[in-house]
């Protein structure tokens, strides 16, 4: 009973986050971001004091379910560690508790989340990891399933499908990813919730109140026969059948083994009659996480532009350019605040429909997103990333408050204007400027050739003109990011 | 005189009310195309040239759209080459079934239009056919009296020929070479002396008819004709744009254009043969909204809207042959069939379709030929790819109010936009147009393209910032 229970939550929120970073929303846009916004890490970068009280409370009244149902990639190792018990039943056994481990990574974590220190959180976080995994390795392969259809759709007159770009945003965020899917899924396959329960520091966060937790799964000696069911299905190897005891740090509630048992020796129950302490034992069968050196996951290389047509002119693509500062979405008021907040989750990525968003290229600011406007720019009637952050590293914001954030500034470059070189008008920026801060005023001695000139107190960074501009592979007019978002 | 008038004098006692049932009193069983035909089921009608005697076909076959391999016309497949195999088989048809006159120029298909005719011709005695072909020089660089000359040997050798029996100053009108279409007509023809080289040629038969096709600015037209009362050039005949849309409205839809009613009845006062060009708009007035074809479809079922077109060009009897640039068989069948022989416009249709021309004027769609002079474009913009898209939201009845909190405006947006993307790539939108204004010297139809553009753009931006 409480198994199926939990499979069915998990399953839900699984999904639904799933879903959600694949860019598959529907109309479930807010009941899907809430399973972000309820994941520990986001909600404490977020001071979401509501979630966070309501997961301690959950933690202290039920145990760990939030490993078994809320976390995504706790739900992922449950699936694969069910396959790795088709391959071999009764695998598991019972294991001590790596207690200095867990807290040292605990402690190192905890320090570095308030240093802002992103490599390490951003690596550590679970949900962030699986934001990763499946913005970088899932959504390529959805993706181009989805324009299959579109395309098949299309032909038969329906729009129900949109066609959306597949392109590779960065190369760091898929190695990563790749390596801790590998790591995570051997893991899982051979020893269940390893992961979780040595490593993770959310874990281990919480099994300090799972201790205590009312709920708990317990022992009936009186019914227990000693088959050693219970312990061999354990994923969490915290049943040590023999001494009738369950170390409640590791039991992330899942009850495999309640219905594992055959005599009816084991209940979900506040009743204390037969606890037993915790025991320890000093042996250990586990081995560490190794980094997998495999880098198999060769970079799909970006495809270059559509045949161009002999009717049409060649048109090459954008190439990124250099910023000084780099741009970060309305919402993320300083780049200081937002790497300390931001988890490298990938949501808002997925989410950025003008494929503006994308992981940074530095990897000082490991994986953390960044804008740039090579294939799009930040347009004025889109607030999703705002929408979607579960961490609030990108605040919530308005649609009509777009043009009173301003995250950047154009800045001319003479040298490739087209006006100039191309002796053509031209005014491409100027027209797309959505609050108006570029002037096409005459150029010098040369009346009739206008060059933009940008007012910066206007201009809000949001790329248009950049994008626009007809100048290529780079334009002549480029945004530099604003260290501190100016409101006015 | 107006069109009406000027049609009861022509056609006087010609068959008026032709034969409209075909058919039988019994069920068929069996599947029978003829079934549908409503006109061909005689000859071909022809039209005598009063210079040469020359008995010319009212279907006139246009080289400019030529069938790719790979399906479809340059504009569906760029960069497939002319299906040589398809182009002597409709010629073959079209020769068989009465059409004797084939219009090309040396800048149709990207310059390969000539030789693919020659080909497809010169299988063929040469009595069996007239050919038409241009002085196309628009480039500045082609002005040179050497240069031009160069055009006219090599129109002959491509074509297999050693005389045209119609060459044409092509496009009289248009600007060129950053200069006026005055300045740009002078240019070309007049100061070099390639006209009175032209009218040389003619005298030593290697040009049988001498004549223009206009575009644009109506000066150089009056110029023209004025030439001619004063015998300082003779025209055997000219070519211009003639459709139900253009009789009334060309001036309307752009006022640098003239309305064809002005520029027939100039010709035809004057006794000049007119060469019809553009009967359907580059297939704008083949394919109408649903609304307007039901009206059409409501005075007779079975014709398409391209019929209605075709007759309604061939009815005048000042015109010659009306040009059609043929790219599928489907449509030189149809077109055969409907000039054979022509069911001329009665009075009353002739009412309707003005109705007709009214209410798809009142669409305001992009006038656009999807004739391709404009290209390429510099910055990479599809210029007629946009226009297309446009224009078949309104002909297909599915362009998105500019309003959204009306009625179907969600749905309607969506399909818009998503089409938009299918149909241009992202950068070959109109939001990328930098109005360099290259593109509007070349445009037949003297669009602003820029403008255009950049009404689609605003359209879309509406539409992008209006989710509903």
């Amino acid at each position: 009973m409480l198994r199926k229970i939990r499979i069915i939550f998990a399953l839900i929120c699984f999904s639904a986050l799933t879903l959600l970073l694949l860019g598959i929303t529907w109309h479930g846009y807010v009941y899907m971001t809430f399973v972000a916004k309820i994941q520990f890490i986001p909600a404490v970068l977020a001071l979401n004091v509501t979630a966070i009280v309501g997961l301690i409370l959950m933690t202290l009244l039920f145990g760990r379910i939030y490993c078994s149902v809320i976390c995504p990639l706790g739900v992922m190792q449950d699936v694969f560690s069910w396959i790795g018990g088709k391959i071999k039943r009764n695998r598991f056994n019972y294991s001590a508790e790596k207690r200095a481990l867990r807290y040292v990574i605990l402690m190192i974590f905890i320090i570095a989340l308030i240093m802002g220190f992103a490599p390490l959180t951003t690596i550590l976080e679970p949900y962030a990891a699986y934001g990763r995994i499946v913005n970088t390795l899932l959504k390529p392969l959805v993706d181009t399933l989805n324009n299959y259809i579109a395309d098949i759709a299309w032909e038969h007159g329906s729009y129900a499908f949109t066609p959306v770009e597949v392109w590779l945003r960065g190369v760091t965020v898929p190695i990563v990813a790749a390596l801790t899917l590998i790591c995570i899924v051997a893991l899982a396959l051979k020893s269940g919730r390893t992961y979780c329960n040595t490593i993770c520091p959310v874990g281990s966060m919480l099994s300090l109140l799972a201790r205590f937790s009312l709920v708990k799964v317990r022992f009936d000696k009186d019914k227990c026969r000693n088959c050693s069911l219970c312990e061999k299905n354990c994923k969490a190897s915290a049943i040590d059948f023999r001494n009738g005891t369950i170390d409640y740090s590791r039991c992330v509630v899942c009850g495999d083994c309640i219905d594992k048992c055959r005599f009816d020796a084991l209940h979900y129950t506040l009743d204390r009659k037969n606890q037993q302490h915790e025991v320890q034992i000093d042996t250990s069968r586990r081995a560490m996480i190794v980094a997998t050196t495999s880098a198999t996951v060769a970079a799909t290389t970006a495809k270059a532009m559509a045949a161009v047509n002999s009717g049409v002119a060649t048109v090459s693509d954008k190439a990124i350019l250099h910023r000084q500062h780099h741009i970060l979405p309305p919402g993320a008021v300083t780049h200081d605040r937002f790497a300390k907040k931001c988890i490298a989750c990938q949501l808002c990525v997925s989410a950025c429909p003008n494929n503006v968003l994308r992981p940074a290229a530095d990897a000082g600011r490991f994986m953390q997103p960044e804008m740039s406007y090579e294939r799009g720019y930040c347009r004025p009637e889109c607030n999703q990333c705002g929408q979607v952050c579960p961490t609030s590293a990108i605040k919530e914001f308005e649609v009509w408050e777009k043009t009173d954030i301003h995250i950047g500034h154009a800045v001319w470059i003479k040298e490739n204007c087209v006006v100039l070189n191309d002796n053509v008008s031209c005014g491409n920026c100027a027209r797309h400027c959505p609050v108006e801060a570029i002037n096409m005023v005459p150029y010098k001695d040369k009346p009739f050739q206008k060059i933009p000139a940008v007012d910066v107190t206007k201009c809000i960074g949001c790329g248009a003109c950049e994008n626009l501009c007809p100048a290529r592979p780079f334009s002549a007019i480029y945004i530099e990011g604003h260290q501190q978002h100016v409101y006015a | 005189m107006n069109r009406r008038d000027f049609i009861k004098l022509m056609t006087g006692a010609a068959v008026v009310g032709a034969t409209t049932a075909v058919g039988c009193d019994k069920i068929s069983r069996h599947g029978d195309a003829t079934q549908n035909v409503i006109d061909g089921t005689g000859t071909m009608t022809y039209r005598v040239n009063p210079n040469t005697g020359d008995k010319v076909s009212l279907l006139g076959y246009g080289m400019m759209r030529l069938p790719v391999e790979g399906g479809g016309a340059a504009r569906e497949n760029p960069d497939s080459p002319i299906d040589q195999e398809l182009v002597n088989k409709q010629v073959d048809y079209a020769l068989e079934h009465g059409v004797n006159y084939f219009d090309t120029s040396p800048v149709y298909c990207k310059g390969l239009s000539e030789r693919s005719t020659g080909i497809a011709l010169s299988r063929h005695p040469r009595d069996a056919y007239f050919i038409a072909t241009k002085m196309s020089n628009f480039g500045p660089e082609t002005w040179p009296a050497k240069a031009s000359k160069l055009i006219f040997e090599n129109s002959l050798k491509e074509l297999q020929t050693d005389y045209v029996d119609y060459l044409l100053l092509h496009g009289v009108g248009m600007p060129g070479g950053g200069k006026n279409g005055m300045e740009a007509f002078y240019g070309r023809f007049v100061d070099n002396g390639i006209l009175d080289w032209l009218v040389e040629q003619k005298n030593n038969g290697r040009i049988r008819n001498l004549g223009f096709s206009y575009h644009g600015d109506v000066a150089v037209f009056d110029m023209l004709l004025r030439w001619h009362n004063e015998g300082k050039y003779h025209w055997d005949f000219a070519q211009i744009e003639l459709n139900y849309l253009d009789w009334e409205y060309a001036n309307e839809i752009n006022p640098r254009n003239t309305d064809a009613v002005y520029l027939y009845e100039e010709l035809h006062k004057r006794g000049i043969m007119a060469v019809i060009m553009e009967p359907l708009l580059g297939g704008r007035l083949a394919s109408l909204s649903p609304s307007i074809m039901a009206r059409l479809q409501t005075r007779e079922p079975q014709s398409s809207a391209a019929r209605w077109a075709f007759r309604y060009a061939g009815t005048p009897q000042g015109v010659l042959t009306v040009l059609s640039g043929m790219t599928y068989m489907e449509h030189l069948i149809e077109n055969v069939n409907t000039y054979s022989p022509l069911r001329p416009l009665s009075d009353d249709e002739n009412r309707l379709m003005m109705l007709i021309a009214k209410d798809v004027y009142e669409l305001k769609a992009v006038p656009c030929t999807a004739c391709n002079y404009c290209m390429p474009c510099p910055y990479g913009i599809d210029i007629p790819g946009n226009f297309q898209h446009y224009n078949k939201s309104i002909s297909d009845d599915t362009m998105p109010p500019h309003d959204c909190n009306a009625e179907q405006y969600k749905a309607l947006r969506k399909k818009f936009l998503a089409d938009y993307d299918r149909r241009v790539p992202k950068l070959r939108q109109a939001n990328h147009c930098i109005g360099c204004n290259h593109c509007v010297q070349h445009c037949p139809q003297s669009i602003n393209i820029p403008a255009e553009l950049q009404r689609i753009d605003n359209f879309v931006e509406y539409l992008k910032q209006h989710p509903a």
